[in-house]
């Protein structure tokens, strides 16, 4: 039986609601794990940042007059984002200019979901860790974790602070994988970030691309140049900005091959930025600096269509 | 809304319409680069403002006088002259922002806004609608700068004009730093760009558009080199009316069909 229809002749139920939905989802044992290394601050600081990411998402559109989009929840995926990258001491009010910054300037002022041209998580974290350094880049971990006798929060050098200054002792590789060190609240907990990662490429999500060739680069890099690649691979926010934010569908390109240069790319930087800056970590900034390349990679990586004429060259 | 050529729209064009910074993007190097404080963008402001007032008088005054193949080297001799005066006395009586701006008033001399009016304005225009041009321009370069500083230091700084402002450096919360970088400036002046342009369309949808001449228009030249055929008015008699080429094919209607008959008859025979 034949019929005839104009296109699209393939249909999904899959919404941006839903998609944003398993993302939430796929965070939820980070947000978890958090909990038991930085203590109750942790699911207040991810609770706060998406109720604000969320608001300033409604506010913006009210104020532009626009659409009401807050009910997709990519607002609130970017705010737990941009919390999962913060420190479990960060201030409060550091976290409202960062989600302020994250959805107002970088996400709505050009145009929404889909218009942003760099990932408001990470731009937002970057905007708040070059303004508030003396907030933003001591980190701490509940005491019991990092040797010491109190209950409370304790600041400790992250681990890739330990291999960039060269001294302190590094914790376990078992500590490292389930995140039991200083560090950002979401970036610590290798384990619960591969059962979310896991999840978004089951459930279909994301797919293997980026992160792959994301992680394999930056381990070639840190393996070339006679650095410890189990510490690089399990501390700082590798694998966090792997699953989370090099799969981001608007700021990364959409062909496979665009995904592996993106993500070769992505990890050259932060092999880069780790190794020879005076930055322990440089991870957003390597996305950072791939999302600005992203339009250009999508534009070389176009595929051709059957049959279709090689697209001359501009 | 007032007339075209009035000296009030001359002026008003200046600060909003054809905002030098915002809408014309002329001189951005000076306006990123000195805009750390609200201070240094109204010394600036006013300092641009100053020469291109002069500048634009004298240039208008001169104007039948110099050349025009020769014009860009006059008006830049006219506009360092100026600028040397200027920065004399700037060192004389306000050395303090005169060392804060630093490279950037010699600089002045090659800022594309004198430049601009000159050969944009001044080049065609008389001397009182000259001068107000600059001073409208000026206005508005002295505004931008000036917002574009305050909300630098404000939120960078955490003061205003060097006093501190009471909630960013005394409530607990801190001034962002990266404000005071380029970064946060090439932000700022985005941000600023862009709510100019809505709220310039907003103001200009209710009234009637006054049409750009050729001589205001930022892109071209200048107005007495814009068409092609007084290029060659030296070679040839003094004719000031533009020789217009028309088209044959506007003269003689029947000749564009007439090479197609013949091709289409070709085409056949060769069948």
């Amino acid at each position: 039986m034949l019929r005839v229809s104009a296109s699209p002749h393939i249909r999904d139920k899959t919404t941006t609601r839903s998609v944003m939905l398993h993302v939430v989802i796929a965070l939820v044992p980070v947000i978890i794990a958090s909990t038991f290394i930085f203590g109750w601050r942790a699911p207040m600081l991810f609770g706060i940042s998406a109720a604000s990411a969320a608001l300033f998402e409604a506010l913006a559109r009210i104020v532009m007059k626009r659409k009401q989009t807050v009910g997709d929840f990519s607002a609130v995926v970017t705010g737990l984002l941009l919390a999962a990258s913060l420190p479990a001491n960060c201030p409060i009010w550091v976290l409202l200019i960062g989600n302020f910054v994250a959805i107002v300037v970088v996400k709505q002022m050009f145009g929404g979901l889909g218009d942003n041209f760099a990932n408001p998580a990470v731009t937002g974290r970057i905007v708040l860790s070059v303004s508030f350094t003396a907030q933003i880049s001591t980190y701490s971990v509940l005491g019991k974790f990092a040797g010491d006798a109190a209950t409370d929060l304790v600041s400790s050098a992250t681990p890739l602070a330990i291999v960039g200054q060269g001294q302190g002792s590094l914790p376990s590789t078992l500590d490292l994988f389930l995140g039991r060190h200083a560090g950002c609240i979401g970036e610590t907990s290798v384990v619960a970030l591969l059962i979310g990662g896991i999840f978004l490429l089951l459930t279909g999500i994301i797919d293997i691309w980026a992160p792959i060739s994301f992680i394999g680069t930056t381990a070639i890099f840190v393996l070339a140049t006679g650095q410890d690649v189990l510490v690089h691979l399990l501390s700082g926010a590798l694998i966090l900005a792997a699953f989370f934010m090099v799969t981001d569908y608007v700021t990364t390109p959409t062909t496979i091959l665009g995904k592996i240069i993106f993500g070769v790319g992505a990890g050259l930087l932060t092999g880069l930025l780790r190794v020879y800056s005076a930055m322990p970590e440089g991870v957003s900034f390597a996305i950072l600096l791939m999302n600005i390349l992203t339009p250009h990679i999508e534009r070389w990586t176009t595929p051709t269509t059957v049959g279709g004429a090689k697209h001359a060259k501009s | 809304m007032t007339k075209k050529n009035s000296l009030f729209y001359e002026f008003l064009k200046g600060v909003l319409k054809e905002n030098p910074l915002l809408i014309l993007m002329l001189g951005t190097c000076p306006a990123l680069a000195v805009t750390t404080s609200a201070e240094n963008g109204l010394g600036m402001g006013v300092a641009a403002t100053a020469v291109l007032i002069m500048s634009n008088v004298v240039i208008s005054l001169l104007r039948k006088v110099i050349p025009d193949k020769v014009r860009i080297p006059a008006y830049i001799t006219i506009i360092a002259s100026l600028v040397t005066i200027l920065q004399f006395l700037m060192q004389a009586y306000v050395p303090a922002l005169n060392a804060s701006l630093g490279i950037f008033i010699p600089l002045i001399t090659v800022n594309c806004i004198i430049l601009g009016r000159a050969e944009a304005y001044a080049n065609s225009h008389g001397i009182v609608h000259s001068a107000i041009d600059g001073l409208g321009m000026g206005v508005g370069f002295t505004l931008a700068l000036f917002f574009i500083g305050s909300i630098r230091e404000i939120l960078g700084f955490g003061t205003f004009f060097g006093t501190k402002m009471p909630w960013i450096t005394e409530g607990g919360l801190q001034p962002m730093m990266i404000f005071g970088l380029p970064a946060g400036g090439f932000a700022v002046f985005g941000i600023m760009v862009a709510i100019t342009q809505k709220l310039n369309k907003r103001f200009y949808a209710r009234q009637p558009q006054a049409v750009i001449g050729c001589a205001e228009c930022p892109g071209c030249i200048s107005a007495n080199t814009a068409p092609v055929d007084h290029a060659s008015d030296d070679l040839e008699g003094q004719t000031d009316e533009p020789r217009v080429v028309v088209p044959k094919a506007l003269r003689e209607p029947g000749i564009l069909a007439e090479p197609k008959d013949v091709k289409q008859s070709e085409r056949e025979e060769t069948k």
